[in-house]
């Protein structure tokens, strides 16, 4: 698109995006309200979409807490990334039979589901960029990953509040959705009004809009937005001062604060599940009884788990110490040299889930005040 | 394990309420497999007949709490190619560790009408302190997939699949909301060893502990969390004395708030 166009979409008229998407045979997963937090899961209309619901966010603590207006996207990211539906937690590989004393290796015969996303945060819409950079782009294609990521239709909200563990204004991945998204919403409620700026991605995108009355935004309204985003920008409930970080981490393997972290951290592996950019798993062969069914399962894994780096001999990262630093060092330093971009988008989940609060902008600056000590 | 021959199994129980071996009956659609796969030489939830041994498999069920329990295991152990214990029971003593906390004497005088003909130990022990062991199942009670997959991986010559890291990557992988960051319910799981399923946070509970300590349990600083959340110091020492207040992480940390 040489210029971005914006479109407005009243509130009134927002339930016919589902229609849009359920006529092109989506399976629409987005945010909705269950067991105490606002998870993503399968939505059947608009009524299932959070109207009203936001969510406090600090190190450890997350609540669903009521909004004072009827807002549908009034809140920050979710316990779960959609990670769990691009790259399934649990996932047959492979199987087989013997046969005459022979191995038949069989298809997997699953026709993953189409999916919608609604409601894609500028931060997941990053990392769904890098796991796209890691899952499809190297040498090998992960065909798993590429069925489920390939027909994906995104529905992107622009961020009209930061959350208290967010900071992807640090990272430069939000809190305005730039690309990767079929469609980008602003959700704006002023007064008596409620309504959608709407900017299209992608043909695909514009044809659903087509669907939902919509008519062109004016000047006013987008200035509108515009206030919202520059306003969210402004508040981020978390700062990561990313200047020379790779070169802090390489020079910092012997800081006495990772000790300090490692007498709180629980080696739970909370934190590297919730991200949205770790990609980490393991194998699992299983057989039936008789020993003529094999089958190959991959589920998710952590660079916390004691399996995680075992080799000959036993584990290579035995300490909370080694496994912590490796975690964070992984994530904010050789991951560039790896990919070329950081494997942190800001989204804050593994502040907020990690059950004691360890919170990586914290550890950074302890880090980074410190750095004189180095190599005591 | 030759695959000629059906290896043989036999279950043993020592101090225990038979909520394992129970397990084993509860794998309705599994039992009749197993069956065929094994022959099943002493089973006494299941039948009265014993076969001899020696035996491919045993499972063992219970701690060791009577100078009986102290010969018989070697006994099992001798007649026993491949051991399992099965249960927090065999594994860490079992709820009825307890008695390892307080005077056992007592406790008879308390209870029993005619203390004399009372013959026990004053420590309720897992098999492990008293034979080698080759392979422990976690849970009060098991989950009867692993001891399934034990089994199974047994007979086919493989690798069990049975990770010994934390409830957490369970209740990640099940897609559940964290019940401690959600509404501060104090929750086991970051330091409990995985089998499970995530069971309890399924159900909007916090994890007890019933599968014991994981592979690297940091219960210092789950605790510190704990008494942020508001929890007392005897409801944490409550917390870490459960079924497996002998597992050495637990117990050490329950003495911490004892
Ligand atoms: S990190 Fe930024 S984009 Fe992500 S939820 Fe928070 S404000 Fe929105
Ligand atoms: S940093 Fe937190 S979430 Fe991550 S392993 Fe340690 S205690 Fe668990
Ligand atoms: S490291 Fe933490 S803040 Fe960064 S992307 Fe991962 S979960 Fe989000
Ligand atoms: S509910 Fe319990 S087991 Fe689940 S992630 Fe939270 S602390 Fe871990």
């Amino acid at each position: 698109m040489d210029k971005p166009s914006n479109f407005v979409v009243e509130r009134a008229a927002f339930p016919q995006l589902f229609a849009a998407l359920d006529t092109r045979g989506y399976t629409i997963v987005g945010p909705t309200v269950r067991d105490g937090a606002i998870v993503y899961d399968a939505l059947r209309g608009v009524d299932d979409l959070p109207i009203g619901w936001t969510d406090a966010q600090d190190g450890g603590v997350y609540r669903l807490a009521r909004r004072a207006d009827a807002a549908l996207f009034g809140y920050n990211t979710s316990p779960h990334a959609w990670k769990k539906f691009l790259y399934p937690p649990a996932v047959r590989l492979t199987h087989a039979r013997r046969e005459n004393g022979a191995w038949r290796v069989m298809e997997n015969d699953d026709a993953p589901p189409r999916y919608a996303f609604l409601g894609v945060r500028a931060c997941d819409l990053a990392a769904i960029e890098i796991q796209d950079k890691v899952f499809l782009q190297g040498a090998y294609q992960d065909s798993i990953y590429a069925a489920r990521r390939e027909p994906a239709f995104i529905l992107a909200v622009n961020c009209a509040q930061a959350g208290g563990t967010c900071f992807c204004a640090s990272m430069g991945t939000g809190p305005r959705a730039t690309q990767g998204f079929d469609l980008a919403l602003t959700e704006i409620l002023e007064a008596e009004q409620h309504y959608f700026l709407v900017q299209v991605g992608t043909e695909r995108g514009a044809e659903v809009l087509n669907e939902l009355a919509h008519r062109q935004a004016t000047d006013e309204e987008m200035a509108r937005a515009e206030k919202i985003l520059l306003e969210t920008a402004q508040h981020m409930g978390r700062t990561l001062d990313t200047r020379d970080l790779k070169a802090l981490l390489y020079q910092n393997y012997e800081h006495p604060h990772w000790n300090a972290v490692a007498a709180r951290c629980l080696a739970c592996a909370n934190c590297t599940l919730v991200c949205p950019t770790c990609f980490c798993s393991t194998m699992e062969d299983v057989t039936d009884l008789s020993g003529e069914n094999a089958e190959r399962w991959r589920k998710w894994d952590s660079c916390f788990t004691m399996d995680f780096s075992y080799i000959h001999g036993g584990s290579v990262r035995q300490t909370h110490r080694a496994r912590y630093r490796q975690w964070l060092t992984h994530k904010l330093a050789t991951w560039i040299d790896q990919f070329g971009t950081s494997g942190c988008v800001g989204c804050g989940r593994c502040i907020t889930w990690c059950p004691v609060a360890i919170d990586l902008t914290a550890e950074v600056r302890a880090l980074r005040d410190t750095e004189t000590i180095k190599g005591a | 394990m030759a695959k000629q021959r059906k290896p043989k199994v036999a279950v043993w129980k020592f101090s225990s309420c038979d909520g394992c071996q129970l397990s084993l009956l509860d794998c309705e659609d599994e039992l009749l497999t197993v069956a065929g796969a094994v022959e099943i030489a002493n089973f006494p939830e299941a039948s009265r007949a014993v076969v001899k041994g020696p035996y491919d498999i045993s499972l063992v069920e219970g701690s060791i709490t009577t100078p009986h329990d102290v010969e018989r295991i070697q006994e099992v152990r001798r007649e026993s190619d491949f051991l399992i214990t099965i249960g927090a029971c065999a594994t860490a003593g079992g709820i009825q560790a307890l008695r390892n906390f307080s005077n056992v004497q007592e406790f008879i005088s308390i209870v029993y009408a005619t203390p004399a003909y009372i013959s026990t130990l004053a420590t309720s022990t897992p098999i492990r302190s008293h034979v080698r062991v080759d392979f422990e199942l976690h849970g009060c009670p098991i989950n009867k997939y692993q001891l399934l997959e034990v089994i199974n991986a047994l007979l086919n010559g493989r690798k069990p699949n049975i990770p010994a890291h934390s409830v957490c990557v369970e209740c990640k992988r099940r897609g559940l909301a964290c019940v401690l960051v959600t509404h501060g319910t104090p929750c086991l799981g970051p330091v409990t060893h995985a089998g499970c399923g995530a069971l309890c946070p399924a159900y909007q509970r916090g994890c007890y502990g019933c599968f014991g300590p994981m592979e690297t349990p940091n219960t210092t600083a789950l605790a510190a969390q704990w008494k942020h959340l508001g929890v007392s110091e005897q409801d944490l020492m409550r917390a870490f004395r459960g079924f497996n207040a002998f597992a050495e992480p637990f117990r050490q940390e329950s003495e911490k708030h004892g």
